[in-house]
C-alpha cells in the first residue's frame, strides 16, 4: 500500500509529494432500511473522501432501493472486540440474572409491575 | 512456518462442522486463509473479465429495453467483482495487489470469459447457460463457511435471478421469431454449450484440494455434481424453446433421472485456461488498458484528497 | 415582358409539430448521451466509477425511452420509442452536437457530462412548470436523477481541475474544446418560440444565466478558466435542425445495425 507525503505546513505545497497510483482508500457501508430500524453493515468499497464514498455507497448498496440512510466510515476508524478475549469480554453477562425481570417475585394479582 | 497447534486446528474445523460462521478476526490455519484468497479473488476477477464478452454488445442491443437490461446486467457484474474483492480484503490483501495478480496474469478467473460474442443472440445465451451455471454454484456458495464470503454471495444471488431470466426470454423471444433470429440463437447455443460444461471444472478425481474444500465447507458439491445439476435443469429448458443441444450423444437414464451427456474435450479446456483460448488475450489488453489509461485519474482523485485534508488541517490548527 | 404569374401559389411546406420536435429534442439528447456513456461499460479508470457512470446511462436511457414513446404519440402515425430510436437518419435525429462528441478520455467525459448535467438541472427545474402536465410530471421525475448527476460530474470537475498537472491540463484541454458546442443548449428557433407562447417549454435564453453562473462557480473550484463565449452565427444550424457533426453517422450505424438487419423483428 502507499503512503503520502504531504508537508502539510504550506497549502498548495510546491514540495508537494504526491500519493503514488492505488485503489483508494477502504470504506465500511451501514445502510438502514426502514424508519425506526438500526443501521446494518452491508460491506466495503473504495473511495478517496466521504462525499466520493456516500455517492459510491449509494449507487453499489441502494440502486435497487429498500435503503433510506446511508452511513460510510473509513475502515480503519471501526475499533472491533477480539474474538480471543470474548470469553472474559462477553460471557459473565450470561449468569447475572439480577439484570433480567423474571429474577424477581412480586405478589400475584399486583398489576402494572 | 512454524507447525499448527493441532488443538487449535481441531477446534477450527469442530467450528466448521458445527456450522459456525468464520469472520476476519477469528484464527484460521493459513492454508484456509489462502484457499479463500483463491478462490474468492478468482471469483471477483471472473466478474470484472465478464462485464467484457457482454460489454461488447451494449452499444448494439436492438431496443432500448434490451440497451438498459444489459448496462444493468454489466453493472451488476462490477457490483458483484466489488462485492467479492472487499470481501477478500478482510482476509488482509488489498485490492490493488488482487487487481496486479489478474493483470500480469498470474490469477485465474472463469474460462467460459475468453470466448467471443459473435451475435447479438449469444447475449441471451450467456444469460440462460453462464449465469445459469453460476447460480448453481452461487446458491450453495451462500452457506460457505466464512462469514464476509457468504454474506456477499447471498447479496450476489438476490440479483443474480434477474440475469437468468433475462437471457432466457431472449432466447426464448428469438426461438420463436423470424427464420434469420432462429438460427442466430441455434448457432450461439452450439458454440456456448460445451463451453458452458466446461464451467464447472475438471471432474474432481483430477482436483487435488476438493476434499478440504469440502470438509472446511467453501466448496460444498463436487465440480460434477454441480455440472450434472446445470444440464438436468437446461435441458428440459432447451427443448421448451425448441432449441437442440449439440450432443449427439445425450440421453435420459430414467433410473437416476439424470441427462446423460458426451465426452467433455478437455484438451480445449486446458488449452484456455493455459492462456490460448480464442479471446484470452483481449480480454486481458481491455482489463490493462482500462488500468492503465485510469491511472492518472486515480492520482488525481488521491491528490485532490490529499491536498482537502492538508487544506483542512492548516485551517483547524 | 415577365412570364404571366402562376395560377396557384406552391403551399409551404407543413410546420412541424413543435411539440414533437421539442419532444425529440429532448429525448434523442438523452439517447445519444446515455449512448456515449455505456462505451465506458467494462473500461472505468476504477471500479466503483465503472457503476456511477452505468448509473448515469441508466438513468438517461430511462428518460430518453419515455420522452420518445410520449413522442410517437404525439407523432400519431404509430412509431414507438423503439421505430425512433433504432430507425431514422442522422439528419432526422435532433440531439445537440454537444452529446454526440465521442467520449475521449475521462476528462473528456467528465467536462461534457458537467456542461450537461447543469443544464438539464436547470432545464428540468423550469420544464416541472410547463403547461403540458404530463411533460411537466416527467421532469419533476427526471430532475431527481439530474440532481444527483450534477453532483458526480461537478465533485470530478473539481477533483481532475484541482488534482495533479495531467488531470488538469487533461480538463481545461477538454473544456476548452466542448465550450464551443454550449451555445446550442440554448439557441433558439421557431419551435422554441411556439413552445414558449404556449407555456410548455421555458425560455432557453432565460435559462443561461443561471446556468452559466452555477458552471462558472465549479470551475473556479476546479481551479480551471472558463472561455469566454463564441457565438456560432444564426445561418449556421445545428443539430437541432439536424445538421449533426460527422460523429453521430458512425453512433447511429452502431447502435443500429441489429435492429435494421432484421426489420419487423421482435426482441
Amino acid at each position: 500500500m502507499s503512503s503520502t507525503v504531504i508537508n502539510q505546513n504550506v497549502v498548495g505545497a510546491q514540495s508537494e509529494t504526491l500519493p503514488a497510483d492505488n485503489q483508494w482508500p477502504l470504506w465500511e457501508v451501514f445502510t438502514q432500511s426502514e424508519q425506526g430500524a438500526p443501521h446494518e453493515h452491508a460491506g466495503s468499497l473504495h473511495a478517496v473522501d466521504a462525499e466520493q464514498a456516500l455517492q459510491n455507497a449509494r449507487d453499489v448498496y441502494s440502486r435497487r432501493g429498500g435503503v433510506i440512510s446511508l452511513w460510510v466510515i473509513p475502515s480503519g476508524a471501526i475499533t472491533a472486540s477480539s474474538p480471543s478475549e470474548s470469553g472474559p469480554f462477553f460471557d459473565p453477562g450470561a449468569d447475572k440474572a439480577y439484570r433480567h425481570p423474571q429474577f424477581y417475585k412480586v405478589p400475584r394479582g399486583v398489576r402494572g409491575v | 512456518m512454524p507447525p499448527e497447534d493441532p488443538a487449535q486446528v481441531a477446534a477450527f474445523e469442530a467450528r466448521i462442522a458445527n456450522g459456525e460462521s468464520i469472520e476476519p478476526k477469528d484464527w484460521m490455519p493459513a492454508k484456509y486463509r489462502r484457499q479463500l484468497v483463491r478462490m474468492m479473488s478468482q471469483h471477483a476477477h471472473s466478474e470484472i473479465v465478464g462485464m467484457l464478452p457482454e460489454g461488447n454488445w451494449i452499444t448494439r442491443a436492438p431496443s432500448l429495453r434490451r440497451k438498459i437490461s444489459l448496462i444493468a446486467k454489466v453493472q451488476d457484474e462490477a457490483g458483484h467483482g466489488l462485492y467479492i474483492y472487499c470481501g477478500t480484503e478482510t482476509l488482509g490483501v488489498d485490492r490493488a495487489e488482487l487487481i496486479g495478480q489478474l493483470l500480469d496474469g498470474t490469477a485465474k478467473y472463469s474460462s467460459i470469459f475468453n470466448y467471443p460474442t459473435l451475435s447479438w443472440a449469444d447475449i441471451g445465451v450467456i444469460g440462460w447457460f453462464v449465469d445459469g451455471a453460476a447460480i448453481v454454484n452461487q446458491t450453495i456458495l451462500a452457506k460457505a463457511s466464512y462469514g464476509p464470503y457468504a454474506r456477499a454471495m447471498i447479496r450476489v444471488c438476490k440479483e443474480e435471478n434477474f440475469h437468468k431470466r433475462q437471457g432466457y426470454e431472449i432466447v426464448a423471444t428469438l426461438a420463436n421469431g423470424t427464420p434469420a433470429q432462429k438460427a442466430m440463437v441455434q448457432d450461439a447455443v452450439n458454440r456456448w454449450w460445451w463451453p458452458s460444461l466446461m464451467m464447472f471444472g475438471p471432474s474432481d478425481t483430477d482436483s487435488p484440494n476438493t476434499a478440504e474444500l469440502i470438509r472446511w465447507k467453501v466448496k460444498r458439491k463436487t465440480n460434477d455434481e454441480l455440472r450434472q445439476r446445470f444440464v438436468n435443469l437446461t435441458v428440459p429448458q432447451a427443448m421448451a424453446v425448441n432449441l437442440t443441444l449439440p450432443d449427439a450423444d445425450m440421453k435420459y437414464n430414467a433410473e437416476t433421472e439424470n441427462w446423460e451427456f458426451g465426452e467433455i474435450d478437455w484438451e480445449e479446456f486446458n488449452q484456455v485456461i493455459r492462456g490460448n483460448g480464442p479471446c484470452n488475450r483481449e480480454r486481458l489488453d481491455a482489463r490493462r488498458k482500462a488500468h492503465d489509461d485510469g491511472a492518472w485519474v486515480r492520482e488525481a482523485a488521491l491528490a485532490h484528497a490529499a491536498r482537502e485534508r492538508a487544506r483542512q488541517s492548516s485551517e483547524a490548527a | 415582358m415577365t412570364s404571366p404569374a402562376p395560377s396557384v401559389v406552391p403551399a409551404p411546406p407543413p410546420k412541424p409539430n413543435a411539440l414533437l420536435e421539442y419532444l425529440l429534442r429532448l429525448g434523442d439528447d438523452r439517447l445519444i448521451l446515455g449512448h456515449r456513456l455505456s462505451e465506458w461499460c467494462g473500461h472505468g479508470p476504477i471500479l466503483e466509477e465503472d457503476i456511477a457512470l452505468a448509473n448515469v446511462s441508466l438513468d438517461l436511457l430511462g428518460q430518453a425511452t419515455i420522452l420518445l414513446r410520449m413522442a410517437g404519440e404525439v407523432e400519431g402515425q404509430g412509431r414507438t420509442e423503439d421505430a425512433l430510436a433504432y430507425f431514422r437518419e442522422a439528419t432526422q435525429f435532433r440531439n445537440s452536437q454537444l452529446v454526440e462528441l465521442p467520449k475521449g478520455d475521462f476528462a473528456f467525459t467528465i467536462a461534457r457530462q458537467f456542461l450537461f448535467d447543469v443544464y438539464d438541472v436547470v432545464l428540468l427545474e423550469a420544464l416541472t412548470t410547463s403547461s403540458n402536465t404530463e411533460l411537466a410530471a416527467i421532469a419533476a421525475k427526471s430532475l431527481k436523477e439530474a440532481r444527483y448527476h450534477v453532483r458526480h460530474s461537478g465533485e470530478w470537475m473539481i477533483k481532475l481541475g484541482d488534482g495533479t498537472e495531467e488531470s488538469h491540463r487533461r480538463v481545461q484541454t477538454a473544456l476548452d474544446s466542448l465550450w464551443l458546442y454550449t451555445s446550442e443548449l440554448f439557441a433558439t428557433d421557431a419551435v422554441e418560440d411556439e413552445l414558449v407562447r404556449a407555456g410548455v417549454a421555458p425560455d432557453l435564453a432565460g435559462l443561461k444565466p443561471k446556468w452559466e453562473a452555477l458552471v462558472r462557480d465549479v470551475l473556479q473550484r476546479a481551479t480551471l478558466t472558463a472561455s469566454n463565449d463564441v457565438p456560432r452565427p444564426a445561418s449556421m444550424r445545428g443539430g437541432r435542425s439536424g445538421a449533426h457533426t460527422e460523429h453521430l453517422g458512425h453512433l447511429l450505424a452502431e447502435m443500429q445495425i441489429v435492429a435494421r438487419s432484421h426489420p419487423g423483428a421482435t426482441w
